[in-house]
């Protein structure tokens, strides 16, 4: 993106980095599970600035790379039927499922619209009655409150054409995987900015607690990065393990009750399936009974035929941390931003298109 | 799932029950729901995401973290070293 | 009244194109239909002595209306754009600028322009006439004249709108040496305004977006100022205008094309603050939007200074600015420099761009 650091944020960045430079004494990795901080990251190539003994590990903070083959199949399926007007966050129309992705689905026929806020997709059912509009609901805890309260309000205006495809997925489930994977290296987490904006930060105080591992709720502006990693950075060396809020500009303890309260009403915790990891349990949301006429899944029963994922595709290590994408076989030869093999390099911050469009030169 | 961006509120009003804005960001006018922060005043800043109010901007809190770095050494030595030789 | 198709042959006076209010196929059969449209609308704006003769096709004499001793240059585009309205333009003018830059940024003159108009049966007569007359206007303001045209109407539905094409016909001196093969390291990048106004004024336009701004598409012709920037700079290496894929793309290309590297000052390049906002909401990179009226200039070292005040003297270079250089290595790589000393590749744009939500 053309700049828009003005000069006090880069002084305050280069400070930040001095800062962690000198109280660096040893080797950790530090993961951060947000794309928008994977994106910041590289776009201000912030691994550059830090000494060599931190190692930024780029978690499975992209929602739209975890949305499971088997969810990207459905929304295939269910904007193939005549009549439905499929409607997505932009990023998700590249994602490789089975049989194709939503951008080619559209190419064959089907009413696949780009939205940027499910309310404009509640608009659409409003202003189509004669058609279905469907909701690919994607994204971490910071885009549940609106889909909440699209739906409260859907219910409220008696809306029998809007549905949703729940796709939610949560981040402290993610955490306790990682954490709890014989082959976790992470050390300390920077905690997403805007999804503890909704929740606070309380839930990440027994994880931090529990597997000794600090962490920092951050931002995305380079000095607030340059912060969330001094603040993981000192705890590390100082032997704590505690949760300190580096974005207290609009993180609280508790969060935004409202928010979490509209969230509560309509969703459930269930399990769901991360793409290129597997299950985790009660990781993602599903409506509650009460809304389940809301549920595209249910309300278009489609079977699916058998999925099949690419089989060069190591997304789930990578989505772990566990592998570099430059050390994947087919990374920049078969599997490029224009013919993605799996979620990670369609996403403009999935890690290995992140790597791709950031770092080729290295 | 992150994009979120301040913008300050110029106008409340509701659509269909539902309580509506109009959110300024720099001379960009959205219609943004503050159903999720319904204590949203005209003139404060709120973070928004996907059409949405997701916060308001703690003006307290960002005080907050000026503190943090404050308490930082090498922070004063370089950030306010600089400021006082500086302009 | 409307009168029924067949009767309209045995008609001898003309139909006034306001008695209907859609384009009907009869527009495009080339019938009395076409023939009035042809002559109450598309000669009555955008007519000249070539054009109103009214043959299968114009002449051009060489040392008449093409001077002799110069070579040739042309170029196509074809516009599509949705919406055709759009704040700072429409389709006609983006019709017009879009091939006399393309024309120009060879270091050309572009004179004469062909349009051709593919319009859907029932396509608004009023808004045919509103491109056309700015197509006239944007023309005028170019000094160019469309010496060849043609109109065809589909069936409903088998088009959308209104499509237009447009050829450009223009000439240059004979040794010329301006195109992408011919940056030389120690060059300079200059960037003559700001970016992604023109994409984020279509991307508004469409009105699905609910947001709404002052931001204004910049299409306008430049071969004004291409032909005052030559007058007094014959060593420009470079000219490209950064259309679909935006500035990156552009000069992805080019470093491809002279196989060598440019590094770009991130700080340096112009962004209008609205368009930067309107670009973080939609989750957009100004980096990739496409401009149409802005060029990139390469030129020796030495020169920059000079060019720079000659293109800001120019009301269509106002903002310009030196954005980056042209190095050996690395070749064929466009390095980004951010304020805080860190660099980042920047590649061409892959498929279309799609707006992020994380």
């Amino acid at each position: 993106m053309a700049n828009k650091l003005n000069p006090e944020s880069v002084r305050q960045t280069k400070a930040l980095m001095d800062e962690i430079r000198r109280i660096t004494t040893k080797p950790w990795n530090i993961m951060e599970i947000c794309g928008g901080q994977t994106h910041s990251i590289m776009e201000y190539g912030l691994d550059q600035l830090l000494p060599e003994q931190i190692n930024l590990i780029h978690g499975p903070g992209c929602p739209v790379c975890v949305t499971s083959l088997e969810l990207v199949e459905r929304a295939l399926q269910i904007a193939a039927q005549p009549g439905v007007i499929f409607t997505s966050f932009g990023d998700m129309l590249r994602v490789p499922g089975s049989t194709g992705d939503l951008f080619s689905a559209r190419a064959q026929g089907a009413d696949v619209r780009v939205v940027y806020s499910p309310m404009d997709a509640l608009k659409l059912a409003q202003a189509n009655p004669q058609n279905q509009v469907v909701f690919f609901a994607v994204g971490f805890e910071t885009t549940v409150p609106a889909i909440a309260a699209s739906i409260l309000h859907a219910q409220k205006l008696g809306l029998d054409n809007f549905s949703i495809l729940p796709a939610n997925v949560l981040v402290p489930p993610a955490m306790h995987a990682i954490l709890q994977s014989p082959d976790n290296r992470v050390n300390a987490f920077l905690a997403a900015g805007h999804v503890c904006a909704i929740m606070g930060y309380h839930e990440y105080e027994p994880i931090a607690q529990k597997y000794r591992t600090p962490m920092a709720i951050t931002g995305f502006d380079p000095a607030d990065l340059a912060l969330g990693i001094l603040l993981c950075v000192r705890q590390l060396e100082e032997g704590r393990a505690e949760v300190e809020n580096g974005y207290p500009r609009y993180v609280s303890h508790e969060g935004n009750k409202t928010a979490q309260a509209m969230m509560a009403k309509v969703f459930k915790a269930v399990d769901r399936q991360w793409r290129g990891i597997g299950l985790i349990p009660k990781s993602g949301l599903g409506l509650r009974d009460e809304f389940q006429a809301f549920d595209a899944s249910i309300r278009f029963d489609i079977e699916l035929a058998q999925l099949q994922e690419s089989e060069l595709c190591i997304a789930g290590q990578v989505l772990r941390g566990l592998s570099k994408p430059s050390q994947c076989p087919a990374f920049g030869t078969i599997c490029t931003p224009s013919n993605p093999l799996g979620a990670p390099m369609v996403s403009g911050e999935g890690a290995c298109a992140a790597t791709y469009r950031y770092h080729k030169v290295n | 799932m992150c994009l979120g961006i301040p913008g300050i509120v110029t106008e409340i009003y509701e659509v269909d029950g539902i309580l509506m804005s109009q959110v300024d960001f720099d001379g960009v006018r959205q219609e943004v729901c503050l159903a999720t922060t319904p204590e949203a005043q005209v003139g404060q800043y709120v973070l928004v995401h996907a059409g949405f109010a997701l916060n308001l901007l703690s003006d307290t809190e960002a005080n907050e973290t000026l503190k943090i770095l404050k308490d930082l050494e090498a922070f004063n030595r370089n950030y306010y070293g600089e400021q006082a030789s500086g302009e | 009244m409307e009168e029924s198709l067949s009767n309209l042959q045995n008609f001898s006076c003309p139909m006034p194109i306001s008695h209907h209010e859609t384009v009907l196929i009869g527009h495009g059969s080339g019938g009395t239909l076409t023939h009035d449209l042809i002559r109450n609308l598309f000669q009555k704006q955008l007519g000249n002595p070539i054009l109103n003769q009214g043959n299968d096709a114009a002449l051009l004499k060489l040392g008449q209306e093409i001077p002799e001793g110069m070579d040739l240059v042309v170029s196509t585009d074809a516009h599509i754009v949705s919406p055709l309205f759009f704040n700072g333009g429409d389709i006609g003018r983006l019709s017009i600028c879009g091939t006399v830059n393309d024309v120009a940024m060879l270091g050309a003159l572009p004179k004469f322009l062909t349009a051709t108009f593919i319009m859907e049966e029932g396509f608004p007569l009023t808004d045919l006439e509103r491109i056309v007359s700015s197509m006239a206007e944007a023309a005028k303001e170019a000094g160019v004249q469309i010496i060849a045209a043609d109109t065809k109407v589909t069936e409903k539905g088998k088009s959308d709108k209104i499509f237009i094409s447009t050829t450009g016909i223009g000439w240059r001196k004979k040794d010329l040496q301006i195109s992408g093969q011919n940056a030389k390291p120690g060059d300079l990048v200059i960037l003559s305004g700001s970016i992604g106004n023109h994409g984020i004024a279509v991307a508004e336009a469409r009105g699905n977006l609910g947001f709404k701004s002052e931001i204004k598409s910049d299409v306008a012709p430049l071969n004004g100022m291409i032909a005052e920037l030559l007058k007094n700079f014959p060593e420009v290496h470079v000219l490209r205008d950064p259309t679909r894929g935006g500035l990156a793309t552009s000069l992805v290309e080019i470093t491809c094309q002279s196989q060598l590297g440019i590094i770009l000052e991130e700080n340096a390049i112009p962004v209008d603050q609205d368009v930067r906002s309107a670009c973080d909401l939609l989750g957009l990179d100004p980096l990739y939007m496409a401009n149409e009226g802005k060029l990139i200039l390469i030129l020796p070292q030495e020169f920059a200074k000079a060019a720079l005040s000659c293109l800001q003297n120019h009301p269509y270079g106002i903002n310009a600015a030196i954005i980056g250089r042209v190095e050996e290595k690395p070749a064929g790589q466009l390095l980004l420099k951010t304020p805080l000393g860190t660099s980042r590749h920047l590649d061409m744009l892959a498929g279309e761009m799609l707006p992020r939500i994380c």
